[in-house]
């Protein structure tokens, strides 16, 4: 069985370096060109949906309006969801998988490689389009990332069909993404190398790959459905010819919910990856994970009204999800007693990746906590829709996916390129990071449970400290930022060069090939014992 | 060897993206199907046949209230209300109630009334074999009309539901017909 | 690594500091004040404790290991990496912590859902923002807008201690007695919420919702509209004022009365100056969010009122589209909305203000006369 494909353009690269200038990036068909664009992107989405983070603190950090009014406000609240769901968590996910599942696997390349470059150069274009519409008559989608009917529909601004095309494109992005991820899992791995014998980052970024192909048509389905609301007079979404606004959200949250575990489980995955090595010990309980993964993945099916306990479900309806969504706590439970049991009795050291998935572990807890309190009916209609909502996802998504990212890109950036970081500034980077994401959201947790409300943009005056306390620390941790990408490029350009095993515990394919990867690895396939 | 598989996986997954984009659209009426079964979100069905109201047992024993509230969607200028705002009934028996329903503006408007009842659980149990809105209604500049609702409780309530709300959201659907259709409903309207 | 710990324990201090002093700082949910929100406060209680518990094992166990198995204390890695027996039971201990949380969560949730057999119906309406209550059968009927003024949303004034939670029309209701809210929105999703009651309900348009609640203390409370519902979603509070039996029987009667006392100041004529300085108020309440204060608006979306045809000449039209509303926009229908009054007086204003000086003088009786054309 020979790993390589038979592709021509492919062949034409075989035995050469990459191509010269602007073309090599255009046309580029290897996985770690495209995994390195995504990066970049995903990177640059990150700063640009940040701004727009820090645009909505400014406004908070003091009671009364200062800098924007409330419809540029909702367009910030609205375009930060969007852009840092879809434009910065999703696509460094796509970025590290492109880069890292083949030499895993022991693969020459992704399977499908030229689709591989559509799907990265389709992104550029979606969010250029999303982000063309702050500057186009009516103003930027305003009706929050979640998108709720009518809002979205009758009441939108004109730019809603441009977010109706933008969503198609990155739906369309992800979906060649996942598909491609999937053919590259199930078919090229190296002789030997049985899919129980697979890195759990491959394992995470596999079901991932099937909840991106499960869900993300019917997110294209439910914005197909607003444009023929908005544009072709169907009544999907509206009362007056037969349709249910509550329908959208079902719809909605259907796609919503299996999305959040797709921007969780690749850094699950990054993480079972890096506490072993800096543990020097094997990951605890390899099958459990993947069963843990596996049925967190289903489950996700299964609890979508969770997030709609205040619309009058019916009692029966509302029971079912509650516990649906309860049980959900039982796998990640597992997962996090394995982490921490690796920890244990291990010979741990605390470089950057190490420390950025232990602050993982503490705090996507606390925010699988508040979850749990949010699963509860009765008291989620005491939370819903406020601060402590806010707080919650901020939680699992900030020290969740984005320390995944950050903890990936310092254990394998010796790999990508070949030089070490400097670790003193990962060091600061990481504890500014940590101290303002802490100072930013640890206090939405009191202000939703002493009664703010979500996406206002004003605020009564009990909920002033708590508000400027936020705002400082979204500062930090925004600021704080500018440092990593600092540090990055300083690695790139004149780091100490990295040894082939980079970390002293590191197992693993990745690991075999020399610092930095050779443009194309595995040509050859290794034996996997 | 390994194109030829590879090709299968993506076969087989274009085909599951393809079927999970039917599956969104197939989740609207599988909604309805789920709602009219759970009586999810209180939307009543359509027309309850006359002869199975007709063979409800009356139920003495127990009477159950009904309320009636209204409101217009929106700017929908229509003046828009029941004649009576509650009634008792007995499960069973067959009551007839009228709501009132003005168009002030100087336009031919057509509106279509949106049913809702509350608690949701109720809404298996209370049967409409008459009623304003299933279908559109027109009004000429300045008419006015009383619209009657014809409906049967059924005699199987649950004990505990002693009260059950009826609402009707009144939408503006002039917009909707072409002159031509809204002159076809002028006429069906007048009869 | 000795920082981290200090972080770790002061924000878990933090929050067991917060359950201890919440009503002084507004750490906590409040307890509230009727029999179902006792229940979910002790239920979220609960269940803080007993995730602060789970954090306090779990986070112990790392820590440990953190501190201990260091390399740099000469720790040796250990080979382990499977033991079915303690997976099991930790698959097992969480199911039988979670049921013990599902069993009092039921319970109250049966409670909340136990709409029969309410003393008084109240309707409310969510509109782009606003809301509006409705005393079934009592033919009250009325509207309650932000208060706060617009130069403390804007810092040109101090800000008072209820900024952005005070209305105009408070809803007032009678303690102890069952009240059932009935639920809707005129045009995009809202969902009205009491903290003190922990009533949350969504209003949607089309369709009704049911919540009810039963407050143990007079009092005020305050509460505001938790569904994105547009620009202004976040200034339209809920002001609930809960009252002795009594009182709330002479407050009812006494709006049947102005509601019957607003029918007849529809007949009488007012001077323009009369007619201006109600104008302002109801416009400042009603049209300047949309249409700004100066008459401006924000174009498109939000048209000026400024030297246009319909402010200047079309006086019918402008009319028109005060009472009916104009279809597809998010001009509102103000027929049912406001009184006779107050609508003549708003258009006389626009009419006159911001160098318009039509000198028209609307009276209530055109709007009534145009109601029944």
């Amino acid at each position: 069985m020979s790993a390589v494909i038979d592709n021509p353009s492919h062949d034409d690269h075989e035995h050469h370096g990459p191509t010269k200038g602007i073309a090599r990036w255009l046309f580029t068909t290897n996985h770690k060109d495209i995994g390195s664009m995504y990066l970049w992107f995903s990177f640059a989405m990150f700063l640009v949906g940040g701004c727009m983070a820090l645009t909505i603190r400014a406004e908070l950090f003091q009671p009364g309006l200062q800098l924007v009014e409330p419809e540029f406000f909702n367009q910030m609240t609205t375009m930060h969801g969007l852009i840092m769901v879809f434009g910065a968590v999703m696509p460094a996910f796509v970025g590290l998988a492109n880069w890292m599942i083949p030499m895993m696997v022991g693969a020459p390349d992704m399977a499908l490689p030229r689709m591989n470059n559509w799907s990265f150069w389709i992104l550029p274009f979606a969010f250029g389009l999303l982000l063309s519409t702050l500057f186009m008559e009516g103003g930027a989608p305003n009706f929050g990332w979640t998108f709720y009917a009518p809002l979205s529909t009758t009441y939108a601004p004109d730019t809603v069909t441009y977010f109706i095309f933008g969503v198609h494109m990155m739906g369309i992005s992800s979906i060649m993404g996942a598909i491609n991820v999937i053919a590259t899992i199930l078919n090229m791995r190296a002789p030997g190398m049985t899919l129980m014998k697979m890195p759990l980052f491959v394992w995470t970024w596999l079901i991932t790959a099937f909840l991106l192909i499960a869900v993300m048509p019917v997110l294209a389905g439910v914005v197909t459905m607003m444009l023929m609301d908005v544009h072709f007079g169907t009544s999907f979404f509206d009362a007056a010819g037969g349709g249910d606004p509550v329908l959208f959200q079902h719809i909605f949250w259907f796609f919503g919910h299996p999305e959040v575990y797709i921007m969780i489980l690749p850094a699950f995955g990054v993480v079972s990856q890096i506490i072993p090595t800096f543990s020097r010990k094997p990951l605890f309980g390899y099958h459990s994970m993947v069963y843990a993964v596996a049925s967190i993945a289903i489950l996700s099916f299964i609890v979508w009204a969770h997030h709609m306990f205040t619309v009058g479900m019916p009692l029966a309806g509302e029971l079912f999800f509650m516990y649906a969504t309860m049980l959900i706590a039982v796998p990640t439970g597992v997962k996090v007693f394995n982490w921490i049991t690796t920890m244990f009795r291990g010979s741990l050291t605390f470089e950057a990746p190490m420390l950025f998935s232990v602050a993982f572990v503490v705090l996507f807890t606390i925010g699988g906590f508040s979850g749990l309190m949010l699963a509860i009916a009765p008291s989620d209609f005491q939370y819903h829709d406020t601060y402590f909502v806010v707080a919650h996802f901020h939680y699992v998504l900030v020290p969740g996916a984005i320390f995944g990212i950050f903890a990936a890109v310092y254990y394998w950036l010796p790999k990508w390129c070949g030089r070490m970081y400097s670790e003193p500034l990962a060091k600061a980077h990481f504890w500014l990071s940590f101290i303002g994401m802490n100072l930013a959201f640890f206090p939405m947790h009191f202000l939703g449970l002493a009664g703010m409300p979500r996406r206002i943009p004003d605020y009564a005056l009990q909920f002033a400290d708590f508000n400027s306390i936020s705002s400082v620390g979204a500062f930090i941790f925004g600021a704080t930022q500018l440092l990593f990408l600092y540090l990055v490029i300083k690695a790139i350009r004149s780091g100490e060069p990295a040894t082939d095993q980079v970390w002293e515990g590191a197992e693993g394919l990745e690991w075999t090939v020399s610092s930095p990867a050779p443009y194309h690895t595995f040509s050859t396939p290794p034996e996997v014992k | 060897m390994q194109n030829q598989n590879t090709k299968r996986t993506v076969v087989k997954s274009v085909f599951a993206v393809v079927a999970m984009f039917g599956f969104g659209f197939a989740l609207v009426p599988l909604y309805d199907v789920f709602c009219d079964i759970t009586g999810l979100n209180g939307k009543t069905s359509g027309p309850y046949s006359e002869a199975k109201a007709q063979a409800q047992e009356r139920d003495e024993s127990r009477q159950v209230r009904v309320q009636f509230i209204t409101q217009n969607n929106e700017s929908m200028p229509w003046e828009f209300k029941p004649v009576d705002y509650q009634v008792e009934v007995h499960p069973g028996e067959i009551i007839e109630v009228d709501f009132y329903a003005r168009n002030p503006t100087s336009n031919p408007m057509v509106a279509q009334a949106v049913p809702s009842l509350s608690p949701s659980e109720g809404t298996d149990y209370f049967h409409k074999t008459e009623c304003f809105c299933f279908t559109r209604q027109l009004l000429k500049a300045g008419e006015e009309v009383l619209m009657p609702l014809r409906f049967v409780v059924d005699e199987a309530l649950p004990d505990h539901l002693g009260t059950l709300t009826l609402s009707y959201t009144l939408f503006d659907q002039t917009e909707t017909l072409d002159p031509e259709e809204l002159e076809e409903t002028t006429t069906q309207a007048a009869l | 690594m000795r920082s981290r710990l200090v972080k770790a324990l002061s924000l878990l201090l933090s929050a067991i500091y917060a359950a201890d002093v919440s009503a002084e700082y507004g750490l906590n949910m409040p307890r509230g004040v009727t029999d179902i929100s006792h229940s979910v406060y002790d239920l979220h209680m609960t269940i803080f404790w007993i995730c602060v518990a789970i954090g306090v094992v779990v986070f112990g166990v790392m820590f440990y290991s953190i501190f201990k198995h260091r390399k740099s204390k000469g720790a040796v890695a250990s080979n382990f990496h499977e033991n079915t027996t303690i997976e099991i039971i930790w698959t097992i201990v969480p199911v039988i912590i979670l049921v013990v949380m599902a069993i009092p969560a039921t319970k109250t949730l049966v409670e909340m859902y136990d709409t029969s057999d309410a003393d008084v119906d109240i309707k409310i309406t969510g509109y782009q923002w606003k809301w509006r209550y409705e005393y079934l059968g009592s033919g009250v009927d009325f509207f309650s807008n932000m208060s706060t003024p617009k130069e403390e949303i804007y810092n040109a004034q101090e800000k008072n201690e209820n900024y952005l939670l005070e209305v105009d029309n408070e809803l007032v209701v009678p303690v102890g007695k069952k009240i059932r809210f009935l639920i809707t929105a005129n045009d995009v999703i809202h969902s009205w919420w009491i903290p003190d009651f922990a009533v949350k309900k969504d209003a949607i348009p089309g369709f009704i919702n049911e919540s009810w609640t039963r407050i143990n203390e007079p009092g005020v409370y305050r509460g505001q509209c938790t569904e994105l519902c547009g620009k202004d979603h976040g200034f339209m509070p809920v002001v609930v004022r809960v009252v002795e039996q009594s009182e709330y029987d002479d407050w009812l009667a006494q709006k049947q009365e102005e509601a019957k006392a607003a029918a007849e100041l529809a007949k009488l004529t007012f001077t323009l100056e009369e007619q201006m300085e109600r104008g302002e108020k109801v416009y400042a309440t009603n049209c300047a969010a949309c249409h700004q204060p100066n008459g401006q608006g924000i174009p498109p979306a939000f048209p000026s009122l400024v030297g246009t045809e319909i402010a200047t000449k079309l006086l019918d039209k402008h009319i028109e589209v005060v009472v009916d509303g104009v279809a597809g926009s998010a001009m509102q229908a103000y027929g049912g909305q406001l009184s006779e009054v107050d609508i003549a007086a708003v258009i006389t204003y626009e009419r006159n203000a911001w160098g318009n000086d039509t000198g028209d003088n609307v009276s209530a009786k055109d709007i009534v006369d145009y109601k029944n054309k």
